[in-house]
C-alpha cells in the first residue's frame, strides 16, 4: 500500500513539474500568471486534445474574475486532474489519415486549397482567417498547389516530444 | 442503419450521414492542427527563453570584465612597469595623442576608381540618396567622406543640449524607433514603409545604432547624414552601445577596422567623440520622455540637463574612474590641488599634463609601447586639472545619472535596485516611474534596450513602452521589430515588421526550426565551456561510475552549474541521450563539439577557461593592440594572461602559458597573432554541416 501511494505521489510530483514548466514558458512577468489567451497552447502542449468547448469550460474553472489572467495556484490542481484522469485523450494518428480521406471524396490522394478551406472554415470548430492562412502556407505543396495529406501528416505528428 | 433488413436508405439519409462524417473529420483535423500550432508556439517560447538567458548571462561577463579592470587598477603596482599598461591604454583611447582632432581631410586622396558617393558639405538630398543607393549596392563610403561626415556631426552635436525638446504643433506625426544594432535591412525597411526623414516625417532614434549587426557603419552613417541634413527633424539619443568598450566587445570596432584598414584608428576616435556627444534624452510636448535604457529613483532631469555629457565615455570607464578616485583619495589626500601634478609611484594616473602642450613622442615602432607618465593624455583628467578638483561625490553623481539613463531596465516589482546583470543602471519599478512622471509632469516613458518578441511591450500600467527595431535579433525568425508613430493626441500607434532573408516566405514551422536550432547550439556551447564543472557535479551523483544519472539529477546539475533558468527536462531530448532504462548518459552532450584547431599544450582546464572567457580576452587583447594590427608581443600576452587568471582565481600553471605563448608564435618574431590564437578556442559543432544539410533537404521537400 505504501509503495503504491509513494508511486502515485511521485507521479503527481512529476506531473506538477511538467505543468509548471509549460506554464512558466508564458509567465512573462515571472509572477506566476499567464494571459488567458495562452491557456489553449499550454493545455495542448501538455499532450491534451480538448475541443473548443472543453477549453471554454476549462478556462471558466481557472479564470480569476475576468482579469484576463490565470494564476498558477488555480491552474495547477485543475490541470493535474485533467492529466491524471486523461480527460482530453489524444486522437490516434491513423484517425487523422482517415479524416483526410473522408474529406477527399474523389479519392485523389490530395486536397485542393479551396476544398480544405471550405471544410476548415465552415465545418466543425471553424478556423479563423489567420489560422487558415497559416495552415495553407504550411501544408500546401509549392509546385502543385495542393495538399498531399499523406505527407503532411508526418509533418503534423512529428513534434511529439515537447 | 439497421442490421439484417436492407432498409432502403433515402438519399437525404445518406447525405446526412456523409455530412456528419465530414464534420467529424473536419473537427479531428482542426484539433490536430491546433495541437501542432500549440507545440510550435511552445518551442518558440522556449527558444526565446534560451536566447534571453544566454544574453543576460553574457552581460554578466561584462561585469566580469569591469571587475577585472578594477582588479588591475588595484594591482598595477605589481606590474613594475614591465607589463602592458592596460589602465592607461584603457582610459586613454587616443592612439596618437599628438594627432590633432582637426585632421586635414582634404589631404586624403580619393582614387578615380572609387564609384561610391562623393559627399559635399553641407549635405543635400542628393547626398543622402547617393548614400542610400550605395549601401543598397553593398558599397563602402570612402574614409575621407566618412571622416568629414563625423567631423560635421561632431560640430553640430556640440550645439545640442543633453535633453532635446520637440513639439507636435509644427510637425506631422513623429516616428520613434528603438535599437537597430547595425541592421541595415531593418532601417531600410522602416524608411520604405514609413518614409525617409523629412519635415513631414520627423524621427527619433533611441540609441544602440551599432554593434552585433554587420552593417553598423552604414546604419550610423545614414542616421548622421539625415541628422546633418535635417537637424530639426532627425533626433538621435545615445544608447549604451555608443561606448568604445562595448564596441570592442560587440563588433563595431572590428567592423571599422575591417572596412577601413588605413584610416580605421582615426575613424574610431571620431566615432568615440561623436558618441559621447549624442544627446541623452528627447522630450515631446513636455509629456513624453524618450531615453535609451530607463530611469532610477535618483533621476533628476534638470540636473541631467546640466552635466557635461561628453565627459562620460562609457560604463567601464565610469567604474574605473570611481575606483581610481577612491585610490587616489587614499594615497594622496592632500595632493590634488588645481595646478600641480602629484605623482607618486602608486598614482601614475593622477598626473594631469599641463593643458596647453602636446608633448611630442617618438612614433611607436612596435605595438608594445609602454606609456610613460609625462606624455600620458587622459582626457577627463584634463578637465579635472583645469578646475578646482570636484569632490568625487559630485563626479559620481553625474556619471550615475547618465549610466542610469543608458542602462536601466523596468521591472514589475516596486522599488529601485542595482542592475547586477548588466553591471550598471538599475531595475526600476512602477513606483519609480510614477514618481518621475509626477515630478516632471510627464505621462509616458518610451525606452528601448531590451529585445521584445513582438518588437514592443508595455509595462507599468502602460506608462512605460519598450520599443525595439531590430527584427530577427537573436536569429532568423526570433522576433519582430517595431516603431511608434505619435501625433498631437500623443497616443502611440505601433507598426511591426520582420525582415526576411530571401524571397520565399518561410512558414512559421521553418522559422521556429531555424531559431530553435540556433538557440540549442548556443546552449550546447554553454555546456561545453563548463564541461569540467558539470562532469565533477555529475560524478557526485554517479557513485558507481556508470556514466549515467537520473533525469532529475541531470536537470539539477545543469541548473546549479550554468545558473540559467531554463526548462531542462523539456530540452533534454535535444541535449543528451537516454539509456533504454531512462537514465541520462551525461557525457553524450559533449560528443559533437570540439575546438577550432588542436593545440597540444592545452590542458583541458586551460582550454575551458579560454573558451569561456574568450570574448573578454579578445577585448583585452584589442585594447593592448592599440594600432589594431592584430598582433601583441609575447611579453604582453604573458603578463595579461597571468593577471587575468590571478583575478579569476583559476589555477593555471604559468609554465603552461609560457609554452602556449611560444608555440603560438609561429614566426618566432616575438609577436602573436591573437586572432589566430583565439580561433583555437571557438567552439565548433562537428555535426553542424550535416544538420544544416539535412535541414536544407527537408526544406526543399516541403517547399
Amino acid at each position: 500500500m505504501a509503495a503504491h501511494r509513494h508511486n502515485s505521489e511521485a507521479m503527481a510530483s512529476d506531473v506538477h513539474k511538467k505543468i509548471k514548466a509549460a506554464f512558466k514558458a508564458f509567465d512573462y512577468e515571472a509572477n506566476n500568471t499567464v494571459d488567458v489567451r495562452e491557456i489553449g497552447t499550454i493545455v495542448f502542449s501538455l499532450g491534451c486534445f480538448p475541443s473548443q468547448a472543453d477549453l471554454h469550460d476549462f478556462i471558466a474553472q481557472v479564470e480569476e474574475d475576468h482579469t484576463g489572467f490565470i494564476h498558477l495556484e488555480k491552474f495547477l490542481p485543475v490541470m493535474t486532474n485533467v492529466l491524471l484522469e486523461k480527460r482530453f485523450p489524444p486522437i490516434p494518428e491513423d484517425k487523422l489519415l482517415q479524416a483526410f480521406e473522408v474529406l477527399d471524396k474523389e479519392k485523389k490522394g490530395y486536397l485542393e486549397q479551396e476544398e480544405l478551406t471550405k471544410y476548415m472554415m465552415q465545418e466543425g470548430e471553424v478556423f479563423t482567417q489567420e489560422e487558415m492562412d497559416e495552415m495553407l502556407t504550411a501544408l500546401t505543396d509549392q509546385k502543385d498547389n495542393v495538399i498531399y495529406y499523406k505527407d503532411v501528416i508526418d509533418e503534423l505528428i512529428i513534434d511529439n516530444d515537447i | 442503419m439497421g442490421c439484417g433488413t436492407s432498409a432502403v436508405a433515402t438519399e437525404t439519409q445518406v447525405k446526412r450521414v456523409e455530412e456528419a462524417e465530414a464534420m467529424k473529420a473536419a473537427v479531428l483535423i482542426q484539433r490536430w492542427y491546433r495541437r501542432y500550432m500549440a507545440h510550435l508556439e511552445m518551442r518558440r517560447r522556449y527558444t526565446w527563453n534560451i536566447f534571453q538567458s544566454i544574453e543576460y548571462a553574457g552581460e554578466q561577463d561584462q561585469l566580469q570584465l569591469s571587475s577585472f579592470f578594477s582588479f588591475m587598477l588595484d594591482n598595477f603596482t605589481q606590474l613594475n612597469g614591465n607589463g602592458p599598461d592596460l589602465i592607461s591604454q584603457l582610459l586613454d583611447p587616443v592612439l596618437d595623442p599628438w594627432l590633432g582632432r582637426e585632421t586635414c581631410f582634404s589631404c586624403i586622396p580619393v582614387p578615380d576608381s572609387y564609384t561610391g558617393p562623393r559627399l559635399t558639405f553641407p549635405l543635400s538630398v542628393s547626398d543622402t540618396n547617393a548614400l542610400l543607393n550605395a549601401f543598397k549596392e553593398q558599397q563602402t563610403l570612402h574614409a575621407k567622406y566618412l571622416l568629414q561626415l563625423l567631423c560635421e556631426t561632431k560640430k553640430l552635436l556640440r550645439q545640442m543640449p543633453n535633453i532635446v525638446h520637440l513639439s507636435t504643433s509644427y510637425t506631422k506625426d513623429i516616428t520613434i524607433c528603438g535599437d537597430l544594432h547595425g541592421r541595415l535591412d531593418d532601417l531600410l525597411l522602416i524608411f520604405y514603409k514609413n518614409g525617409l526623414p523629412s519635415a513631414e516625417t520627423p524621427y527619433v532614434f533611441n540609441g544602440d545604432f551599432v554593434d552585433r549587426g554587420k552593417k553598423s557603419i552604414e546604419v550610423v552613417v545614414l542616421l548622421f547624414a539625415y541628422f546633418l541634413l535635417y537637424p530639426d527633424y532627425m533626433h538621435l539619443n545615445r544608447g549604451n552601445h555608443e561606448d568604445h568598450i562595448m564596441n570592442l566587445r560587440y563588433g563595431f570596432t572590428k567592423e571599422v577596422m575591417q572596412k577601413y584598414k588605413t584610416h580605421g584608428r582615426e575613424i574610431l576616435q571620431l566615432f568615440q567623440d561623436v558618441f559621447s556627444l549624442l544627446p541623452l534624452a528627447t522630450v515631446i510636448d513636455g509629456k513624453i520622455l524618450i531615453v535609451h535604457g530607463g530611469i532610477s529613483d535618483q533621476t533628476d532631469l534638470d540636473f541631467l540637463n546640466s552635466v557635461e555629457r561628453h565627459k562620460v565615455r562609457g560604463l567601464v570607464c565610469f567604474i574605473l574612474r570611481r575606483r581610481h578616485c577612491q585610490l587616489t583619495h587614499q594615497d594622496s589626500a592632500a595632493s590634488c590641488s588645481s595646478s600641480s601634478s602629484s605623482s607618486s609611484s602608486s598614482s601614475t594616473l593622477c598626473s594631469p599634463r599641463s593643458p596647453s602642450s602636446l608633448s611630442p613622442r617618438p612614433c611607436p615602432s612596435s605595438p608594445s609601447i609602454h606609456f610613460t607618465v609625462n606624455s600620458l593624455q587622459v582626457p577627463f583628467l584634463d578637465s579635472l586639472s583645469s578646475l578646482s578638483p570636484p569632490s568625487p561625490p559630485q563626479y559620481e553623481r553625474e556619471w550615475k545619472q547618465i549610466v542610469d539613463i543608458l542602462w536601466s531596465d523596468p521591472k514589475n516589482q516596486d522599488g529601485c535596485y542595482p542592475n547586477t546583470f548588466r553591471g550598471g543602471g538599475c531595475y526600476f519599478g512602477p513606483d519609480v516611474t510614477q514618481r518621475l512622471m509626477l515630478q516632471h509632469g510627464l505621462q509616458l516613458l518610451i525606452r528601448s534596450h531590451e529585445c521584445k518578441q513582438e518588437g514592443y511591450e508595455l509595462c507599468h500600467g502602460g506608462r512605460v513602452i519598450t520599443i525595439f527595431s531590430a527584427s530577427n535579433y537573436y536569429e532568423e525568425g526570433s522576433n519582430r521589430g517595431a516603431y511608434i508613430k505619435m501625433g498631437k493626441d500623443l497616443i502611440p500607434r505601433f507598426y511591426q515588421y520582420q525582415v526576411g532573408r530571401g524571397t520565399r516566405k518561410l512558414t512559421l514551422t521553418q522559422r521556429v526550426r531555424v531559431a530553435e536550432s540556433s538557440a540549442l547550439k548556443a546552449l550546447k556551447e554553454q555546456l561545453f565551456t563548463h564541461r569540467s564543472e558539470l562532469m565533477a557535479a555529475f560524478k557526485e551523483f554517479d557513485h558507481n561510475n556508470t556514466g549515467c544519472v537520473s533525469v532529475s539529477e541531470w536537470a539539477q546539475v545543469l541548473e546549479s552549474v550554468l545558473r540559467l533558468d531554463l526548462p531542462w527536462r523539456t530540452l533534454r531530448p535535444h541535449l543528451v541521450r537516454l539509456t533504454a532504462e531512462g537514465a541520462v548518459e551525461y557525457e553524450s552532450c559533449f560528443e559533437d563539439m570540439g575546438s577550432g584547431t588542436q593545440l597540444a599544450q592545452v590542458t583541458p582546464n586551460l582550454a575551458e577557461t579560454l573558451f569561456r572567457y574568450r570574448t573578454d580576452i579578445e577585448i583585452i587583447f584589442n585594447i593592448i593592440d592599440k594600432d589594431h594590427s592584430g598582433l601583441i608581443s609575447i611579453e604582453e600576452f604573458r603578463q595579461t594572461w597571468r593577471l587575468f587568471s590571478a583575478h579569476l582565481g583559476v589555477d593555471i600553471n604559468n609554465q603552461a602559458i609560457d609554452d602556449l605563448a611560444r608555440s603560438i608564435d609561429f614566426n618566432k618574431d616575438g609577436s602573436i597573432d591573437f586572432t589566430e590564437f583565439l580561433e583555437a578556442f571557438r567552439v565548433v559543432h562537428k555535426l553542424d554541416k550535416y544538420q544544416h544539410q539535412s535541414r536544407m533537404d527537408s526544406n526543399t521537400e516541403r517547399l
